[in-house]
């Protein structure tokens, strides 16, 4: 079963106390934009094989947003961090690296 | 090839059953082919079937990373409806049922097509109004259709209990002509007839890249080296995003899990498919007397092809209030397969930005009953550019705001 820890209140929560959220990191496009960017907000996702940056709850917990990093090909999960971030922490991306030597990096 | 038949049974029985051929060759890949499809599951195989047999395009080649019919075509539950509300839908899965009725005189291959009556079970007064308003629409396209009230539910399925505390059925959209069929034998069909037509049907033969000149598609590398092509269809659920990536563009796709599970074989107890979308589960009878059960999806995206172990407890905890009697029985199997799920829940046939490359893929969960009229449309639309039923499945409906919602539509994905 997924375990994940939040980062907010430290509980490692399984799967059944969490409700997963989609892509991570989306760039949000409103009124104004093309279509292209339109289009892609709201319906392109990455949906890699490999690592993942995903949005969590922890629904049954503290009730809070936060973030994740996990391999879809072996539900690995590297590591969560606050819903706040821009981007995932470099430590964090340097720990998928150590662990995956061949993944292209975040993009 | 022989024909199957019964003469071909006493002919066997005979001479020791020594005289049955091989039921498709296993060519080494040509150098170049009219039409590469990638992928020899139900939908792409069925897509190469009605190239040949539609539009006398033969010189195809379906190659397949794993082995034929390995994916999602072997690990549904198997069962076949067209009970849909919007338009498109109804049209498409109507089509892929009615060809099913004939297939296996078609395919001259037993694909065990059995339309035993299919339930899907109003569990509360929201699904009763929704259900009556699928009954009006399939009325208008077509689809037959009918509203069931719980004592005739009670009398297609004994072993239900329609009066339980907390999800009482207070009726079903019953479709008499819905079913299931053997879902390995519609894949080995499709593959034996395509053999026979002289196409080439090449397992264990991953594609790495796809070849393009000008924005044209001219071929594709695989782990049995470069195969040119002039068509290209990418027909591979799952693994849509990751050969979209290949030939340059991306999909509105994700990636996840369903499972599947099935009882230890007992007597024949049920002899419908029941579908109850509220609790998420549903329940046939095999052949061999199992309990073939189908439970939801895991929300994030997982290639793994196994899914959550507490939806299998979901599922079966609430299947028990309605058919108490399973609550003893063990389980013998579960599996789960990646569908490919659209924003709108509904497939993609269409052309692509890379030209003479097309793509059919996003049925979610409700594949199987749409192979023979997903392979249909396909072939059409690789053919002649364009295909009636799939002129409202192309991938520009994110863009222009054309969805086909049947996501809103069942409540649940289907």
């Amino acid at each position: 079963m997924l375990t994940l820890t939040c980062p907010y209140c430290g509980v490692k929560a399984e799967e059944t106390e969490l409700a997963p959220g989609g892509e991570a990191h989306l760039k949000r496009f409103g009124p104004g934009s093309t279509d292209d960017d339109y289009e892609s907000y709201m319906f392109a996702r990455k949906n890699p094989k490999g690592v993942h940056f995903e949005r969590w709850r922890h629904a049954y917990g503290c009730g809070k947003w936060f973030l994740a990093a996990r391999c879809t090909a072996t539900l690995e999960v590297f590591g969560t961090y606050p819903a706040q971030s821009k981007e995932p922490p470099a430590e964090l991306i340097a720990k998928i690296k150590a662990k995956r030597p061949g993944w292209e990096g975040y993009k | 090839m022989k024909r199957y038949s019964v003469f071909a049974i006493a002919r066997e029985a005979l001479r020791y059953h020594e005289g049955w051929e091989r039921a498709w060759r296993a060519p080494q890949p040509k150098a170049a082919y009219d039409v590469v499809i990638v992928g020899a599951g139900g939908h792409g195989l069925a897509t190469a079937y009605y190239l040949g047999k539609n539009f006398g395009i033969t010189n195809v080649a379906v190659i397949e990373k794993g082995w034929l019919g390995g994916g999602n075509t072997g690990r549904n539950t198997t069962i076949i409806r067209s009970n849909y509300l919007q338009d498109p839908s109804a049209a498409i899965y109507e089509k892929a049922r009615s060809l099913y009725e004939t297939l296996s005189q078609d395919l001259n291959y037993n694909v065990m097509f059995s339309p035993r009556g299919l339930l899907m079970l109003a569990q509360t007064h929201h699904e009763v109004r929704g259900y009556l308003r699928t009954v009006h629409a399939n009325t208008l396209q077509g689809v037959a259709t009918e509203w069931i009230e719980p004592a005739k539910v009670k009398e297609l399925v004994p072993i239900i209990n329609i009066d339980g505390p907390r999800y009482p059925v207070l009726g079903a959209l019953y479709q008499a002509r819905g079913g299931t069929a053997r879902h390995d034998a519609v894949a080995w069909g499709y593959a034996r007839a395509c053999s026979d037509m002289g196409m080439d049907i090449i397992q264990q033969c991953e594609v790495t890249g796809v070849r393009s000149e000008g924005g044209q598609v001219t071929g594709v590398e695989t782990t049995r080296g470069a195969i040119a092509c002039k068509k290209l269809g990418i027909v591979v659920a799952g693994h849509s995003g990751q050969v979209a990536e290949m030939a340059g563009f991306r999909l509105p796709v994700e990636a996840v899990a369903l499972q599947a599970l099935v009882s230890e074989p007992i007597k024949p107890c049920m002899d419908v498919v029941v579908m109850a979308n509220t609790v998420h589960g549903y329940m046939s009878q095999s052949d061999k007397g199992e309990m073939v059960i189908g439970g939801g999806t895991d929300g994030f995206n997982n290639f793994t092809q196994r899914g959550s172990f507490q939806h299998v407890e979901e599922t079966l905890r609430a299947l028990i209030e309605t058919f108490p009697i399973i609550s003893r029985l063990k389980m013998l199997r579960q599996w789960g397969g990646i569908v490919d799920m659209t924003g709108d829940r509904s497939p993609i046939i269409s052309k692509t930005p890379l030209g003479n490359c097309f793509i059919n893929c996003g049925w979610g969960t409700g594949g199987f009953k749409a192979i023979p009229g997903s392979g249909w449309a396909m072939a059409e639309l690789m053919a002649k550019g364009h295909s009636p039923l799939a002129a409202d499945f192309g991938m520009e409906r994110f863009r222009e705001g054309r969805f086909i919602d049947e996501s809103v539509a069942a409540g649940v994905a289907h």
